[in-house]
């Protein structure tokens, strides 16, 4: 069967099984729309959250970024892993022990205040918008590429399954979705995976493929890496290190107390029967992630290969351009691959000078969509990354429509604007704002405004400099008061956002940036994308100032505390 | 109503605190530490094809953090015994 009809199959089969799992898991309440009626197995949801997790990007442009960053790209393996621990140690226990359904809940209570609510619900719009455009962007790539309809086409079928499932079972939809969802991706992401380790070292488990030798040979892939590309004038692969060490050592913070902070992720561990299931259910969710994580570096250093071996075959000599296999010709007609002939001679010589550079572009996210054909795997193993890629990016995007919806519905609607609405009313409400919500994120991946390009730095610089800080004060100190937290929130943000602005551009648009985005001006030379640890410093600073010379909480609050900090007792307050 | 007294329950938050605070030192060691400053120290060994720091940064640390949360998670639940506030 040829490449389109596969597509068609695997994508198909896959939709129908999602749209299946939505008409049997319809949501019945609030706490069916809102916490999956909180008694999801723990290894069940840790499965769900992993797939929540992992978003296009992980799925799709992590290798590739790894792969033409190498030691560089450790910073997103450690950052969007290391956060997990955070989580299961310093916040997901006592969330759920806490029993509410949304995070501005917790904050709203906890800080006495209103105010402190809708800071919080405003950060949590923010930084779930701006990440809920890149999944839709995503859903438009894999589309276009693998089923050869247009982009638009492809957003639009993407909203449609979504909308089926998410407005129809709420988080319960979405939970049972993700878990079939993770096994589509995960299958997806390993089985081209191990192909390529078998191809190039004879062992099957990519994880020790790539410490192992090449085959036929006794030199190791990682010294043929390194050799290969700084042949070419590029850095060495094993130690290119990012910026600086104190630039990856801030960046891999942001991304772990990031990662952390993100609002549809902390969600997802209110869904677990106890307290003791979110702290299992956190290490669950890493085994899920791991698998994935630890085989992302060896898919990328083993594509880098596969394509500077396609390129110049052997020392000096490099691949003729009329000769170029057909995945070359395919990732050209998308713009993703540019070749120019600088010194006209038909060879595609490619350099780490860009005056001799043949390869204009190869843009990341091409590595792990064209790996399999690169190392001419058979096409179903092809079309079996397509529904992957779409797997991961709409069941993050559908984790985060409901952090979004929750926020509307229960939040601003239930909690501040009509407390006296009944349940069928509330549940009615939030389905009505999920279909919006679709349509909204739908809307900007049409039109993706200027600053999703920006998206990674404001949706983790905004999670790590606000909620988590608000959230970790929260439960480990009884003193930081309504006046501490809010202060701390808006300095938190107002710092990470006026960094990342004068250097990217006020919304990102371009010429905006009054610091111009250049290196000499970054505080200690950390790139913006790494901004978040520092708001989140500022942050802590600011809260615990203001809370000194302010009034201490009220009694009750510190009755709260004390009551999280305790497993016992967790199902009484679960509802209200 | 919580089951514990006061000093029950400040000598319990004392002893997760103390869980914690070792195996966040674990974590800080084998990702920051052996991952990001240690990494050309540790890159002098090489195991296999990977030389260690590099090891540490792309997959070891991961490893570690997975091990942490289930430590964390069965300690925990002993000392929810030992105090008698685990849920039945």
């Amino acid at each position: 069967m040829d490449l389109q009809t596969l597509s068609y199959l695997f994508v198909g089969g896959t939709f129908a099984l999602y749209l299946g799992i939505a008409f049997w898991a319809r949501a019945g309440s609030t706490k069916d729309f809102y916490i999956a009626g909180g008694g999801v197995h723990p290894v069940a949801n840790g499965m769900a959250t992993a797939a929540d997790w992992m978003s296009a990007a992980s799925f799709i442009s992590m290798a590739g970024m790894i792969s033409f960053m190498g030691y560089g790209g450790s910073v997103f393996l450690m950052g969007w892993t290391g956060g997990y621990v955070i989580l299961a140690m310093l916040l997901a226990p006592y969330l759920r022990k806490y029993g509410k359904f949304t995070v501005p809940e917790f904050i709203g209570d906890r800080f006495y205040s209103k105010t402190a609510r809708v800071v919080a619900v405003i950060c949590l719009i923010l930084c779930s918008v701006t990440y809920v455009i890149g999944q839709m962007k995503g859903v438009g790539v894999a589309f276009s590429r693998f089923l050869e309809v247009d982009y638009a086409t492809g957003l639009l079928v993407g909203m449609v399954i979504v909308f089926f499932y998410a407005v129809l079972g709420g988080m319960k939809g979405i939970t049972y979705t993700q878990i079939a969802q993770y096994c589509v991706l995960i299958l997806a992401y390993t089985i081209p995976a191990i192909f390529i380790s078998l191809q190039l070292t004879g062992n099957p488990v990519p994880q020790l493929g790539l410490g192992g030798t090449l085959t036929g040979t006794d030199t190791y892939l990682l010294d043929v890496i390194d050799r290969v590309v700084m042949d070419l004038g590029f850095k060495e692969y094993t130690t290119d290190v990012r910026l600086s060490t104190l630039n990856m050592f801030a960046y891999t913070m942001s991304l772990m107390i990031g990662t952390a902070g993100l609002p549809h992720v902390i969600i997802r561990f209110f869904t677990v029967p106890k307290v003791k299931d979110a702290r299992s259910s956190a290490g669950w969710a890493l085994v899920f992630i791991a698998i994935l994580y630890t085989t992302a570096p060896a898919v990328g250093a083993m594509a880098r290969l596969n394509l500077m071996l396609t390129i110049e075959p052997e020392p000096g000599e490099y691949l003729v351009y009329e000769e170029r296999p057909q995945w070359f010709k395919n990732w050209e007609t998308t713009g993703l691959l540019v070749y120019e002939d600088k010194n006209g001679n038909g060879l595609v010589e490619y350099s780490a000078d860009p005056a001799t550079n043949d390869m204009v572009l190869i843009d990341n996210d091409i590595m792990v969509l064209a790996n399999p054909e690169i190392a001419q795997l058979p096409n179903w193993v092809i079309a079996l990354v397509a529904a992957g890629g779409l797997a991961a990016a709409l069941s993050t995007a559908a984790g985060l429509l409901l952090a979004i919806a929750s926020a509307i519905s229960h939040d601003l609607l239930k909690g501040m604007i009509r407390p006296d609405i009944s349940e069928k009313q509330e549940l009615l409400a939030s389905r009505i704002a999920m279909a919006f919500a679709i349509l909204g994120a739908g809307y900007l991946g049409l039109n993706p405004p200027g600053f999703a390009a920006g998206t990674v730095a404001l949706a983790f610089g905004l999670a790590a400099s606000s909620i988590f800080p608000a959230l970790m004060m929260g439960i480990f100190s009884d003193r930081i008061n309504k006046e501490g937290a809010i202060a701390g929130m808006v300095a938190g943000i107002g710092v990470t956002l006026l960094y990342v602005f004068q250097h990217k551009g006020i919304m990102f648009i371009p010429g905006t940036s009054f610091l111009g985005g250049m290196e000499p001006n970054w505080f200690f030379g950390i790139e913006p994308n790494a901004f978040g640890v520092v708001g989140a410093i500022v942050n802590f600073a600011v809260a615990f100032g203001v809370s000194r010379v302010t009034a201490a909480p009220p009694q009750s609050v510190r009755e709260l505390v004390e009551h999280i900090r305790i497993p016992v007792g967790s199902s009484e307050a679960v509802g209200h | 109503m919580s089951p514990l007294t006061e000093q029950q329950a400040k000598e319990y938050w004392r002893r997760n605190v103390s869980l914690m605070v070792k195996l966040m030192v674990v974590w800080f060691v084998v990702s920051f530490g052996c991952g990001i400053l240690l990494f050309d120290v540790l890159n002098t060994i090489q195991i296999g094809g990977y030389k260690l720091g590099f090891w540490f940064a792309q997959q070891g640390s991961i490893y570690v953090f997975v091990f942490l949360i289930f430590y964390y998670a069965r300690k925990m639940a002993a000392l929810d015994r030992e105090f008698g506030v685990e849920e039945d």
